[in-house]
């Protein structure tokens, strides 16, 4: 099974990288990009034991930072 | 004073910090693996060093404060014992729970290493007792992720409770409220992202960071 997972920053939390992106495709030419936030996304392969609990606590525990960071689970 | 020095994959600033601490206690540290499970009886101080465990993957400090030496770590900072960790060693502890709030990239997105002017903001912990409050210090910064994050209200709290230890006197790298370094509420666990231990003397071109160790060693005499 293959579960996806991604990680982004919170609203609010300023996020640099995704600024500079915004900058560098303002400066490619593409207008009317309002805002970029950058995450990351983790692509788990797993067998059918492993549990939704299972793959909140992952997130929880290391995947994420949750001061700063959300997650989504997709269960594939 | 009976140190250890916690040594991570990619840690590259433990024996910096192990001759800080050895030139200034007259003691070498215990280099502790990060797969011990226990710390060295009657250690006096834990310092937990810079430079990028685990490559920095996944986020800065983010598997070195899942390591099992950690728990470790975290039940002798419940007891009381004095923690120091210094650049990727304050990611690690806010990783770990024992600080709060986060180390993000810097704003400018640059990796900055350099001597950097500091304020000393509280001098009453067992680490800035060798300092003036308000007094003007140097120390050298190098990390790509020390933009210190926390919500408002932790903010408030940190500056309330005089916890904020040190703070840049210069834009360095966007931290909140310019943030270089926060004590716990016990005031037993600094962290901070400059580097003390490479400001010991003349050769280093100061002497600065030399005052934390004493101040240490003065402390838990």
């Amino acid at each position: 099974m293959k579960t996806r997972i991604y990680v982004t920053l919170k609203s609010g939390v300023l996020d640099p990288q995704g600024k500079a992106i915004h900058h560098a495709l303002e400066g490619l030419g593409f207008s009317g990009v309002e805002d970029v936030r950058q995450g990351k996304y983790i692509e788990l392969e797993h067998g059918e034991g492993v549990s939704d609990a299972d793959l909140d606590a992952m997130c929880r525990k290391l995947l994420a930072n949750t001061v700063i960071e959300n997650y989504r689970i997709e269960r594939g | 004073m009976k140190s250890a020095v916690i040594v991570f994959p990619g840690s590259n600033c433990d024996r910096d910090l192990a001759v800080a601490i050895e030139e200034v206690t007259g003691r070498a540290p215990t280099m502790l693996w990060h797969r011990e499970t226990e710390l060295p009886d009657g250690v006096d101080l834990v310092a937990v060093p810079g430079g990028f465990s685990y490559g920095d993957y996944l986020r800065s400090g983010a598997m070195a404060a899942r390591s099992p030496v950690m728990n470790a770590v975290v039940r002798a900072a419940e007891r009381g014992v004095p923690i120091l960790g210094v650049c990727n060693g304050f990611q690690i502890l806010t990783e770990a729970g024992l600080l709060p709030g986060a180390l993000m990239r810097n704003a400018g997105l640059s990796f900055v290493c350099r001597p950097v002017a500091l304020t000393v903001e509280n001098s009453q912990s067992i680490f800035t007792n060798r300092y003036d409050a308000g007094e003007a210090i140097t120390i050298p910064v190098a990390h790509h992720d020390g933009n210190y994050t926390a919500d408002a209200e932790t903010l408030d709290r940190l500056e309330g409770e005089g916890r904020v230890a040190f703070r840049y006197a210069e834009q360095v790298n966007g931290s909140a409220r310019g943030i270089a370094g926060i004590v716990n509420g016990a005031g037993n666990v600094l962290g901070m992202m400059p580097h003390p231990e490479r400001m010991i003397g003349p050769e280093h071109g100061g002497s600065d960071g030399r005052r934390l160790f004493e101040g240490l060693l003065e402390a838990v005499a």
